[in-house]
């Protein structure tokens, strides 16, 4: 009893209902269970996995509020605000509620989240929901404990009124509520009806971090068995009757038109019912892929490519290196970069090209849309709900609370799904309307459709000028990027653009951690028709390669050891330091290596989390080289799964690995050059290194995981392989010399 | 008419006989869990077994099968199965999930074939399959568990 007493005693007091700091449960959000008792059962939008296309009829009894559902079959749903695209969130999110209502893990189940900005913003993202900029947990970490603590509060209360004893002398494990001095015991399923009678609770309890019992273990993935026995249902996998298929047949190069078009051939291919004009190109609609593949293919089309995009990505890159020769706007300065380096004993510099990147997921991007009584639904991997909806509407003249969108399993994003002008869900409302909504249509990328329909990350330039003192310490830094801005005329100019600086290109190079006195940044934001896009870990994808190679490059010339070079300079920076003597001490750093083998360190903020990686590579003498090892450390505050972490990790070290060892998409008089996986190199498991992840113990509040890797590893093996043969990397891919 | 034994029962499918494999199985025969990423054998997200070979089923044209037996990720039923999608599930292999389908039937036809793979077979059986989410260090530690499980 006293345990149990002084248990409820140490935990901390949350205000409910004051959204204090962006976080926190507001008592909008509570909608009040017991009023949900009358009336008839609300039939639940079809959203989740395993749930398209079915009907879910709501059996709960008990809705404290927006994000749980308890059954009397005491079954805990907990409703997902966030798209699950493989870092976890379904599973993650679900921690957080199970963790304040004592839920026993396997009694969790978990369903996507209908779009509703008022229930299921981002609370990092003003009134939009969405998911992005690895901010999942971190803005849902109070407001999921609060809700799970809330249910649980109702729960007690109930038991306490049915058994006449005190609250406070109730406990509740594992999904059982007891109360050990009279032996009585319900589990929630049995509680859950007569906890819908009790009040919202203002405040609730909240755990401290030491009382954790599922936050901070390994729990298995809620997505694990549906993912592995082929049932987890994607958007590609949705079949509505009398659905079609629709395939689209896009410009060959941007800002070209369609001049005519003839579908005398499409038509007659069995299967193609319709063949119609969207602004976006012509769509073939037929009973399945591959009829609406091949009436494309039968189609005769002419473009005017007038006024159509050009360039190549040489010619690209040659107006960038001419733009780099002047200053661009102030990004960040410190003291007189430029009369500091004239000062200097040894000056450095060095230049670096980024190519267009394509997000290249896996499950290329489609979208089914269905015009209904009252709007349109829509089903997807539903990552932008706000926009989105808004931008479905404004194709068919409704209210964005018209367009009810089903969350679906997205096959990985990597940003893509995320589009500011949501492209390829405003092509389908389009294909849909145009038909007058007769049929529910899927429309289908294919590969090449996919890889060639820009938001790219862009490519950028980069130029960087150092100075040392006569002791080998750096005394000027300059860093000029260029490259497109990706928040330029879409809704986000006004939050990512400050002062002629878009914040995405720079973030990584304008908060240098490294103590230098006299630093400029700055920044030349050219224009192209190349649409650009968030690509994991955005602005980080490029900057961290350029600082830290640099600074390997200035450590070589002051003939100082990379890690040791960083150390003074990181004083201000703990927990830059922190990973960064992690990761060192488990590499083995200063270790002996084979010849032929090389270690290289990189060290990145971003996404407010912080990660270090060791890469260990060997070098052929042909040209080839391998990475062998990586070692990662990272500090992201409160490690809500650990085992997920280390996954976010492995995985988003791959990812920019892909782009460190081969994928480039370039252009050639204004045409994408690669096409499919075959051109566009991605990493393959024969080349995937192997991975060790050491998580900081922290008990601050959790920072993203799913993108402060991805940046981390091409500086890292760029390092390694200047380490073993000497030769600097002035572009991405990495070549070494013959 | 082509006929073929699809995860142990005959299908008659009267479809345009250069119509892939994949899109017969998906779209005709309504069977999802076999995916669509590439359509020309790089991924390996269309990844089933034809007469237990592991083929990329996007390239195939469904009048290539006729008579053959199709085994898709829901009619998996082998011990070496089993013991795969055990250890994927225990190893929390997958992230997305888009690629996973191919991935096991990859990694099946392996143990089928070779119950104790190396490091260096691993690599071979599985190069075709792309996971851009990058879970290749839990795949080649879920077919390690599965071959021991194996024995
Ligand atoms: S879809 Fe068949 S290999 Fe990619
Ligand atoms: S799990 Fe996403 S592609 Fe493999």
């Amino acid at each position: 009893m006293s345990t149990r007493h002084s248990l409820r005693m140490t935990r901390r007091r949350f205000l409910v209902n004051t959204a204090t700091v962006g976080a926190g449960l507001t008592l909008g959000m509570l909608l009040p269970g017991c009023a949900r008792e009358e009336g008839p059962e609300e039939v639940m939008p079809e959203a989740g996995p395993g749930k398209a296309g079915g009907e879910v009829v709501r059996d709960a009894r008990f809705e404290p509020n927006a994000f749980i559902r308890i059954g009397t079959d005491d079954r805990v749903t907990v409703i997902i605000k966030h798209l699950e695209m493989g870092q976890g969130t379904y599973t993650g999110l679900a921690t957080l509620v199970a963790e304040e209502l004592d839920a026993a893990w396997d009694q969790v189940d978990v369903e996507g989240a209908p779009a509703d900005a008022a229930l299921y913003n981002n609370l990092f993202w003003g009134k939009l929901q969405g998911t992005g900029g690895s901010t999942a947990i971190a803005n849902s970490y109070e407001q999921m404990r609060n809700a799970g603590a809330a249910a649980r509060h109702m729960l007690v209360m109930a038991a306490a009124r049915q058994w006449g004893v005190r609250d406070s002398e109730i406990d509740v494990v594992d999904g059982v509520i007891s109360h050990v001095a009279s032996g009585r015991q319900a589990r929630f399923g049995e509680m859950s009806e007569a906890a819908a009678r009790e009040a919202v609770p203002d405040t609730v309890f909240v755990k401290e971090p030491d009382e954790f019992r599922l936050i901070g273990t390994r729990l298995p993935r809620k997505d694990s068995k549906a993912k592995v026995d082929g049932t987890a249902v994607f958007t590609q996998d949705i079949r509505l009757p009398g659905m079609l298929t629709a395939l689209v047949a896009h410009p060959p190069r941007f800002g070209a038109r369609l001049k005519s078009f003839d579908a005398g051939k499409a038509m007659i291919v069995p299967g193609v019912e319709e063949v119609v004009e969207i602004p976006t190109g012509v769509a073939v609609l037929a009973t399945d892929f591959w009829a609406a593949k091949k009436g494309r293919d039968a189609l005769h089309l002419e473009w005017d490519e007038t006024d159509a995009f050009a360039l190549g990505s040489t010619e690209i890159l040659a107006q960038y290196r001419e733009l780099a020769q002047a200053p661009g706007s102030p990004a960040r300065s410190e003291g007189d970069a430029g009369q500091a380096l004239q000062g200097a004993d040894r000056k450095l510099e060095t230049a670096v090209a980024f190519p267009y990147l394509a997000h290249a997921a896996l499950e290329p991007m489609n979208c089914v849309i269905q015009k209904t009584g009252k709007g349109v639904e829509v089903w997807n991997g539903e990552q932008y709900q706000t926009p989105d909806q808004a931008a479905v509407a404004g194709v068919f003249g409704l209210e964005p609370e018209q367009v009810r969108i089903n969350m679906l399993y997205a096959g990985g994003s990597f940003g893509r799904r995320a589009n500011p002008d949501s492209d390829y869900l405003v092509e389908t409302a389009h294909i849909v309307k145009a038909i007058g909504g007769r049929a529910p249509v899927k429309m289908v990328w294919t590969r090449e459709d996919d890889m060639r329909a820009g938001y790219y990350r862009p490519l950028y330039f980069h130029t960087l000028k150092a100075g040392l003192d006569a002791e080998g310490n750096p005394v000027a830094w300059q860093h000029r990027i260029v490259g497109q801005s990706i928040a330029a005329d879409t809704a986000f100019e006004g939050a990512l653009i400050k002062d002629g600086v878009d914040i995405t290109s720079v973030e990584g190079a304008s908060n240098l951690p490294y103590a230098i006195p006299d630093i400029s940044v700055d920044l030349h934001s050219p224009v192209h028709p190349v649409p650009v896009q968030w690509w994991r870990s955005v602005g980080s994808t490029h900057t961290a390669f350029a600082v830290e190679t640099f600074i390997d490059q200035l450590a070589a010339a002051a003939g100082r050891d990379p890690v040791e070079f960083r150390r003074p300079l990181l004083r201000d920076h703990p927990r830059h330091l922190g990973v960064m003597e992690l990761v060192a001490e488990k590499a083995g750093w200063g270790g002996s290596l084979p010849e032929g083998r090389g270690r290289g360190i990189a060290v990145h903020e971003s996404f407010n989390s912080f990660v270090a990686q060791v890469a260990e590579v060997t070098v052929s003498g042909d040209g080839g080289f391998s990475v062998d090892r990586v070692v990662i450390a990272v500090d992201c505050g409160v490690a809500v799964n650990p085992d997920i972490v280390r996954a976010q990790m492995e995985g988003g070290m791959a990812f920019g690995l892909s782009a460190a060892l081969e994928s480039e998409l370039s252009f050639s008089e204004g045409r994408p050059v690669q096409s499919n996986y075959h051109d566009y190199r991605v990493l393959r498991i024969g080349q995937m290194p192997e991975v060790e992840v050491h998580i900081v113990p922290s008990a601050q509040p959790p920072t993203g995981v799913g993108e402060p890797a991805t940046p981390v590893i091409a500086p890292a093996v760029a390092n390694a392989l200047s380490a073993v043969t000497g030769q600097r990397f002035s572009s991405l891919p990495l070549k070494l010399n013959a | 008419m082509i006929s073929l034994l699809l995860n142990g029962s005959t299908q008659e499918l009267d479809v345009d006989p250069d119509m892939p494999l994949l899109w017969a199985i998906r779209d005709i025969v309504g069977l999802t869990g076999t995916k669509f990423g590439c359509g020309m054998a790089q991924c390996g997200a269309c990844t089933v077994h034809l007469d237990g070979e592991p083929v990329r089923s996007c390239v195939i044209p469904v009048s290539a099968v006729q008579g053959k037996s199709v085994t898709t990720i829901e009619g998996l039923d082998t011990e070496a199965a089993r013991a795969v999608q055990d250890a994927w599930e225990r190893l929390d292999v997958v992230q997305c999930g888009y690629c996973q389908s191919g991935q096991i039937m990859s990694a099946v036809a392996l143990l089928s074939r070779n119950p104790q793979p190396n490091d260096a077979q691993i690599n071979e059986a599985m190069n075709g399959n792309i996971c851009r989410c990058g879970t290749y260090v839990r795949i080649r530690a879920a077919i390690r568990e599965a071959s021991r499980a194996l024995g």
